[in-house]
């Protein structure tokens, strides 16, 4: 049997797959106003650091969201890790975290 | 206490959830993927709000502006945790093959955006003045 007889009609790994994909565009758009915020007081050692945590994050989240994209080409793909999950949450609190002490 | 002690350590060892009950149609668990990375989505556009607050009100009261941004950032750490401990429930009832968890989380989030979206209209129209 090849993949593509065994492909699911309801294309659930490939809504799963864009699911991923918008989340990571969300996740870009945050990163950006992030470093947005950091450059605003101008470029600053205290700025670059936070420019460079920012960019660790959207990167953590980035690799989450490639890796289980990459298994989403199997027919049936297995569930996500929780691994997987706590990272990609892990991320974008660290982006609300930086959030918050860039307010003060 | 010590039901969230068991979720939480459960969020790190990803064996054990797979240890107990059958492996789900792999389309439910798809399912329940697509449902978790929509929450995270909303904590994104939560976060995202906060840090707009902050960059594109300049004109606003430093108080008023920190915690608006503050309350916003906030609830968007609550739902990316949340979204982690939700799907990992989901995943776990459906390999016990029991219900699924019911959760006032939606109600608590959508109460928490509409007071934060009427502070934002009482900003806008009395709050340019006091500046």
């Amino acid at each position: 049997m090849t993949a593509t007889t065994d492909r699911d009609p309801g294309l659930q790994p490939e809504r799963t797959r864009l699911a991923w994909r918008r989340t990571t565009l969300s996740a870009t758009v945050v990163a950006l106003l992030a470093v947005r915020q950091a450059l605003h007081g101008g470029v600053t050692p205290a700025a670059l650091v936070a420019v460079a945590l920012s960019a660790l994050a959207w990167l953590g989240f980035l690799l989450v969201a490639h890796r289980r994209m990459l298994r989403m080409e199997a027919a049936r793909p297995e569930s996500l890790a929780p691994r997987g999950a706590l990272t990609a949450a892990l991320c974008t609190v660290a982006l609300a975290a930086f959030a918050a002490a860039m307010l003060f | 206490m010590n039901k969230i002690a068991q979720g939480v350590r459960l969020w790190f060892a990803p064996q054990r959830i797979r240890e107990e009950g059958d492996t789900p149609d792999y389309r439910f668990s798809l399912a329940n993927e697509r449902t978790f990375l929509a929450w995270i989505r909303t904590a994104l556009a939560l976060i995202g709000g906060g840090f707009a607050v902050d960059q594109f009100l300049p004109e606003l009261v430093w108080g008023v502006r920190a915690g608006l941004a503050l309350g916003l950032l906030a609830s968007g750490v609550l739902c990316a945790l949340r979204a982690v401990s939700h799907w990992v429930r989901c995943e776990q009832a459906m390999r016990r093959g029991e219900d699924l968890p019911v959760s006032r989380f939606p109600a608590l989030l959508s109460l928490v955006v509409a007071v934060v979206a009427v502070a934002m209209v009482v900003v806008v129209l009395f709050g340019w003045e006091g500046v």
